[in-house]
């Protein structure tokens, strides 16, 4: 059987090392082979941009080189593909060269489009590139005191990102001795501060805690860059010192270019896996590339990579899959400096967040650095 | 005019409501949508969020299974 990952990022490369180590003997005797496509030669850890706008992080600490993460026998490319032809069992890269497969795994990720929003992109900050990250930190150093406003877009990534900088921005603004001139003010889309029910009946009294005002129903509109105030789809309108957009985002250019979903996200049957549609027998979705109703996070890709690998690995030794994915997700919520807890998740059951603790925060820290044996699939 | 359904069973994070402001920003004026929903809290948190942006609520029923089918029209 030939496997073709379209992506180099969480999902694609966990996959692929959890199959490869699974058949491992099929891949000698020459009876599978996969074969992995990405746009770039470097795998970068998102999460850690977040430290990395806090000052806790330089960017350089959140690269690795992909192929040195893959599992031998694993062929990478780095070659974008620019055409799917999945009624041919084929796909052609930027190169122009043709990768035929039995299967493809399409995990190509999301992308931030603070540009969707008339005046955020030139005014405010976020921290979802290296760029954006560093500029954020010079950005909140320089800050001498005023009303930051957290401005939230839908869809987005990192569902934990939102009330996560809010914490880490108060306590980073608090060691600078700037609290007592600084207002936070906190905007969410719908009616509570966060997604995840109990999620958000532990953040809002910990904002209020900590004197962090927040306004809910508001989706940004537009941004009045010359009059310093954000817009709502509602009729709000919150004047800011310093706006920190998480920005709404959208599924890779090279989806939609291809007809393949709306928006760049890939109809996807939420228990196999699989793309919805009369091609979608051999081609598996995972990560932000779905159209599933679940989290756009690193967490979900790895939970899927994890299914996918085991039921591929299954059909390639007995003939059928094994296991269906049952929206299993963990994320930690960083709640300040020193402090986290986290929410664990899946299609039936909703997550029961525990008060932070110093110790989860510990283990965040050490899964930042344990991260790259997760992507090698041994974690 | 399009008519979609956005299926949010079982979503915990983003939740039916994100799921459908999500899918209202990809629609047309006149375009419906129907959401499905496990979470009862759907009922009465995306008819309070419709009405607060302006679009229109079209029908709420719960099927024998329990779940939520809310239909609404992008208005503006």
């Amino acid at each position: 059987m030939r496997v073709l990952v379209v992506g180099g990022g969480m999902g694609g490369t966990i996959f692929a090392n959890l199959l490869a180590r699974r058949i491992q003997h099929e891949m000698k005797t020459g009876k599978a082979r996969i074969t992995m496509l990405s746009a770039s030669h470097e795998h970068v850890y998102q999460p850690g941009w977040l430290y990395v706008a806090m000052g806790r992080a330089t960017p350089d600490e959140l690269v690795r080189e992909q192929e040195s993460l893959l599992e031998s026998g694993i062929e990478f490319h780095v070659d974008p593909v620019e055409e799917f032809h999945l009624a041919e069992n084929h796909v052609k890269c930027k190169s122009g060269k043709v990768h035929e497969y039995d299967l493809i795994v399409i995990s190509t990720g999301s992308r931030p489009l603070p540009e969707k929003i008339p005046g955020l992109k030139e005014n405010s900050i976020n921290c979802y590139t290296a760029d954006d990250a560093v500029n954020f930190f010079k950005q909140l150093s320089d800050f001498k005191g005023g009303r930051v406003v957290v401005t939230v877009g839908l869809p987005h990534k990192c569902p934990m990102i939102p009330l996560e900088l809010t914490f880490a921005m108060h306590d980073f603004i608090k060691d600078r001795g700037l609290l007592d001139k600084t207002e936070f003010y906190y905007t969410y889309p719908i009616g509570r501060v966060h997604s995840l029910e109990n999620v958000a009946k532990w953040a809002a009294p910990e904002f209020d805690r900590m004197g962090i005002k927040y306004e809910t129903l508001f989706n940004m509109k537009e941004v009045d860059g010359k009059n310093a105030e954000v817009l709502s789809e509602e009729g709000g309108a919150v004047k800011y010192d310093l706006l920190v957009a998480v920005p709404p985002h959208k599924g890779q250019e090279v989806i939609e270019k291809n007809g393949l979903g709306e928006n760049g996200w890939i109809p996807t049957h939420r228990a196999s896996l699989h793309m919805e549609g009369e091609h979608g027998k051999n081609v598996i979705i995972l990560g932000d590339t779905t159209n599933l109703p679940i989290s756009k996070a690193g967490s979900t890709a790895h939970f899927e990579a994890e299914t996918a690998a085991e039921n591929v690995a299954a059909v390639i030794k007995i003939g059928r899959p094994v296991r269906s994915y049952d929206g299993k997700v963990f994320c930690f919520i960083e709640a300040g400096k020193d402090r986290a807890t986290y929410a664990m998740f899946d299609y039936q059951n909703p997550p029961q967040p525990k008060a932070p603790t110093g110790a989860v925060h510990a283990f965040k820290m050490a899964y930042n650095k344990l991260y790259w044996a997760s992507a090698r699939g041994l974690l | 005019m399009s008519e979609r359904i956005v299926d949010a069973r079982g979503s915990f994070c983003p939740g039916p409501l994100m799921e459908l402001i999500s899918n209202m920003k990809m629609m047309s004026v006149g375009d419906t949508l129907e959401l499905l929903s496990t979470d009862a809290g759907s009922a009465a948190d995306v008819p309070e969020w419709i009405k607060k942006v302006g679009h229109e609520m079209l029908d709420t029923k719960q099927d024998g299974e329990g779940t939520w089918h809310i239909r609404v029209r992008k208005a503006k």
